[in-house]
């Protein structure tokens, strides 16, 4: 395996050579990458069964058509993008060309996650690419198959002068740290997140974090049941519970509570059978020790087991499972699940709910099922996440006009269409000054006297409706 | 003391008070009273931390606060309303917006070169976004720090907005707890002390350092207006600003004349005695003192030279012909001292400039127009100003900050909001139309799942060149056939036109 610091080297040395900042580069990469996810569909999908189960439908909705919108949006827009923003200018500048220009940032680092291993790694390299950047890309290890998969592909693909892949391990990863990037991309959990941060401060290189959290789902005053539940039961169970942004835990009233736990039961039968081993939408946990991690706290759980609670481990499958009677106190409740496991925690009221909530660190996403509008506006008022969504879950993350990423515990910065561009891109303002009004400079320079300083507050004097100049 | 000054911040800003837009106005309005009653006092002040004449004063600090809050309080409805998106065929009914949210507490660290605006401008933009904020001047500039800590709690909400002074202990401490966004302003070397500090918390940062910015002198400008332009802002607050050109480069030919211009600037500014002028400014302390003086030692200055440890006071010094590798061009001056770099050309120059960490400012001064543009594309620095200095940090519209060493984040005007800001993610949908959602959950056979993934496509509306040129002809075609409609409509009721035209058709 290539020592990380060469790879790094000669992905520096290609970015000064300034191959990667003409458009028209920019663009055949980002159609090769695209060829890449449409020519390969069969080989992603097996790569992603063999990883975690995951069910076609899922693969293609939640990491092929991720990449694929993304990269349509990206290669219909970044060239707009790339265009320099004229600002608004005051009076002293009229005479300039005040602009702001995006420039990449040189050689950049993203560390993707298991759970979508593809888009998870994909989805920043698209705005990586788009913005001129070169980059190294290091895929989780514990999503073998697609790691390999990746290692493979976009060599293939993609100039292997501007982008690499690498593979390896925590102490790989840990070395890897020590090189100076321009920018770290990481997705994944709040530990790991530190240890990237103590590496990047030492060379000052700005990160971008994608961490999880306890994602609630308050479910609150008048509410159509049925289809309440078909869309928890949905982004709760998609990829079997192992998503950033799923409801990790519900909060609900007693009475909701007991309208509820019919419907899920219902929609349960709907969505995967009788038996949902048996059926091909239910997906996998990830490997056993996951899967340890998930038994294991069903176990320890106080709450009773309403719904499913069989795991199986030479499959490495865990039956969807709902809890009730889960006090704040109870093990589910510590740390993030990533499973399907379901606690539902009754509250008396919405007050309840949302102080509940806010006790606990700020979460990728928060969702409050509802139709009252008073009751979606309460919460959205009185939380703090990454995002938000009422009355659905999950899907606030295929529009890529929506900022995505979390705050407080559950990461900073953000991603997706143009925000992977910004991400990525650093915004320098220029302005370019006109040799001509010397005269109007002279105001401003020394030796200073009183008439020249009235003069330029009265000039630069605050008016309420305009925009006031600064001359310095 | 520290941590319990956090923790009331915290309560404070979890009441809620900031979340109304009108307190953050009424605050915002209470700085700029503050700053308008207390001028006097704030000049004082800086005259006794950095011997900065009043006119500095008022110039390089209080207009730019000024200013920043007239805009703050201006646009502050606009910044914090929600931002529609784009949506997609499944959220085509949905609200779909980014809700701009105070981040909560916010640790403000000031530098003590501009003691006022670097840590007031941050200040504003907390204030505006709706956070609480822990304000952290700097103890170099003691008198400015002492008085801001004094005052600040008389006109601002004072759970809220807490001054701490204080050296190194007070800040280790504060740094100890935990805040939801730390903006630094400063050097480096404490920079990357702050970002680890911070790392347990997960607190994301904003960094404002520094660096060598440079500066390119072409041989074919008006070298007059450029040396005048470079010479101010070079000797203002005696060389200590972050965005102050730290070297020049040029070509050999006409490094004299540079000097020469600069010196005669120099008379014109600050007449034949410097020392006695009221408009140049002094070192900090005795520390930067001795740091500057060190960096020329062993050289001879062509202008320059002298000092007086007494009274902290180095005299606008000017050096040519300086060697790439002296100690000079290795650390930020920070000080009166400009060195001359000879380069063979432009090229060389953008070369020189590469070779080095990426600067906060570049300065070209040249006249042609597409050599500029080659020497932005070809280098990477926080911001540019081409044919003066420092001018990029006074257009509240451009985003200020560094990029690689010399910084990370960026702030001034609605900038700053942003900085400070969470922008979240908000899609609010109904439980209605569940008929379009259907297609979505399992079982799944591949009608639904084609359904599907349409619904959840984007773009939805398919913005290539191909499409718009077929609507362009489309619409093109659309409006020549209904103006032909229209004219046969018109022809078919019985229009008689006596126009020539006409005339062959009825003939």
């Amino acid at each position: 395996m290539e020592d990380p610091s060469s790879i790094l080297h000669r992905l520096q040395k290609t970015f000064r050579s300034g191959v990667t900042i003409p458009e028209s580069f920019r663009r055949t990469q980002l159609q090769n990458l695209l060829a890449l996810v449409q020519e390969n569909e069969q080989l992603i999908l097996d790569a992603l069964h063999k990883d975690l189960s995951k069910p076609k439908f899922e693969a293609f909705l939640s990491e092929i058509d991720m990449v694929a919108n993304d990269l349509h949006y990206t290669l219909d827009n970044f060239y707009s993008w790339m265009q320099l923003e004229y600002s608004s200018k005051n009076l002293a500048t009229r005479m300039d060309k005040c602009f702001v220009r995006r420039e990449p940032l040189g050689v950049v680092l993203i560390i993707g996650a298991w759970n979508y291993p593809l888009h998870l790694i994909l989805l920043p390299l698209v705005g990586a690419i788009a913005a001129g950047n070169c980059v190294l890309l290091k895929p989780s290890e514990i999503s073998q198959a697609t790691e390999q998969l990746l290692a493979e592909l976009i060599p293939k693909y993609l100039s292997k002068d501007c982008y690499s892949v690498v593979c390896g391990g925590a102490e790989y990863t840990k070395a890897l740290l020590e090189n100076k990037f321009d920018h770290i991309f990481y997705t994944g959990s709040q530990a790991v997140a530190r240890t990237i941060l103590q590496a990047a401060a030492v060379h000052l290189t700005p990160v971008t974090l994608e961490l999880g959290g306890k994602c609630p789902c308050i479910i609150y005053g008048h509410i159509d049941i049925p289809s309440a539940a078909r869309r928890l039961v949905w982004s709760k169970f998609f990829n079997a519970g192992q998503s950033c942004v799923a409801p990790d835990y519900v909060l609900c009233s007693a009475e909701i509570r007991d309208a509820l736990l019919p419907a899920v039961r219902q929609t349960l039968k709907e969505f995967y059978g009788e038996d949902a081993r048996a059926g091909p939408d239910m997906g996998r946990i990830i490997n056993p020790h996951h899967w340890n991690r998930l038994m294991e706290l069903l176990e320890k759980s106080r709450g009773k087991v309403v719904m499913g609670g069989e795991g199986y481990q030479e499959d490495r499958y865990i039956a969807p499972t709902v809890l009730v009677d889960v006090e704040e106190s109870d093990i589910l409740m510590q740390e993030e699940i990533f499973g399907p496991i379901l606690p539902i925690l009754t509250v008396k009221s919405l007050e309840e709910a949302t102080d509940f909530v806010n006790r606990r660190a700020k979460p990728l996403a928060v969702y409050v099922f509802s139709d009252e509008h008073s009751v979606v506006t309460t919460v959205l008022e009185n939380t703090s996440s990454g995002g938000f969504c009422a009355n659905d879950g999950i899907v606030h993350m295929a529009l890529p006009g929506l900022p995505f990423g979390g705050v407080g515990a559950s990461g900073f910065g953000h991603y997706h269409g143009r925000w992977t561009f910004e991400t990525f891109s650093h915004r320098r303002g220029c302005m370019m000054r006109s040799w001509a009004l010397e005269k109007i400079n002279v105001l401003r320079y020394p030796p200073y006297s009183d008439s020249n300083l009235s003069w330029l507050r009265w000039a630069t004097s605050a008016k309420k409706s305009w925009i006031s100049c600064s001359i310095m | 003391m520290e941590r319990q000054v956090v923790e009331r911040a915290r309560e404070a800003f979890l009441s809620g008070k900031t979340r109304v837009l009108e307190f953050r106005l009424q605050q915002l309005r209470s700085l700029q009273k503050m700053i308008t009653d207390r001028q006097a006092e704030i000049a004082t002040a800086l005259k006794q931390d950095i011997n900065r004449s009043q006119y500095d004063t008022a110039l390089f600090e209080l207009i730019g606060i000024e200013n920043e809050i007239t805009l703050a309080v201006g646009k502050l409805g606009e910044w914090a309303a929600p931002r529609p998106v784009e949506k997609n065929l499944l959220t085509i009914s949905d609200e779909v917006y980014v809700q701009p949210e105070p981040l909560g507490v916010v640790l403000i660290i000031g530098a003590w070169n501009y003691p006022w605006s670097l840590t007031l401008q941050p200040l504003i933009g907390a204030i505006a976004a709706g956070n609480a904020a822990v304000v952290k001047p700097s103890e170099l500039s003691e008198h400015s720090s002492l008085l801001l800590r004094a005052l600040l709690p008389r006109y601002l909400d004072q759970e809220l907005y807490p001054v701490v002074t204080g050296g190194v202990p007070e800040t280790q401490e504060l740094l100890k707890q935990r805040f939801d966004h730390v903006f630094y302003t400063g050097n480096s070397t404490v920079g990357k002390v702050v970002m680890a500090a911070v790392a347990r918390h997960l607190t994301p940062v904003t960094l404002e350092l520094g660096g060598k910015s440079p500066c390119y002198i072409d041989k074919n400008c008006d070298l007059r207006v450029a040396c005048r332009r470079i010479t101010w802002g070079k000797f203002a607050n005696c060389g200590q600003t972050c965005i102050a050109p730290d070297y020049i480069l040029c070509e050999p030919s006409i490094q004299s004349r540079v000097v020469e211009a600069i010196r005669q600037t120099l008379l014109e500014f600050y007449g034949a005695d410097t020392k006695s002028s009221p408009d140049y400014g002094r070192i900090i302390n005795l520390r930067h003192f001795h740091r500057v003086m060190s960096l020329i030692e062993g050289y001879t200055a062509v202008l320059g030279g002298q000092s007086d440890p007494s009274q902290c006071y180095i005299a606008p010094t000017v050096l040519k012909d300086v060697p790439p590798h002296s100690r000079l061009m290795q650390e930020e001056i920070f000080g009166p001292v400009l060195p001359i770099v000879t380069v063979s050309d432009m090229d060389d120059a953008i070369h020189f400039i590469n070779e080095r960490e990426k600067p906060l400012a570049l300065y070209i001064f040249c006249s042609d127009k597409t050599a500029v543009k080659k020497m932005i594309a070809e280098t990477s620095s926080g911001g540019v100003t081409v044919n003066d200095v420092m001018m990029h940090y006074t257009l509240s519209s451009l985003p200020f900050g560094g990029v690689g060493q010399s910084g990370t984040g960026r702030y001034h005007g609605k900038h700053t909001f942003d900085q400070l800001s969470h922008q979240r993610a908000c899609l609010v949908r109904s439980l209605g139309m569940e008929a379009v959602n259907l297609a979505r959950y399992p079982p799944q056979d591949r009608r639904r799942a084609r359904r599907a993934r349409l619904a959840l496509r984007s773009p939805m509306i398919d913005f290539s060149k191909r499409t718009f040129v077929w609507a362009v002809s489309a619409t093109v075609v659309a409006f020549g056939l209904v103006v032909t409609l229209t004219v046969i409509l018109l022809i078919a009721s019985g229009l008689n036109c006596t126009c020539w035209y006409w005339e062959g058709w009825y003939t």
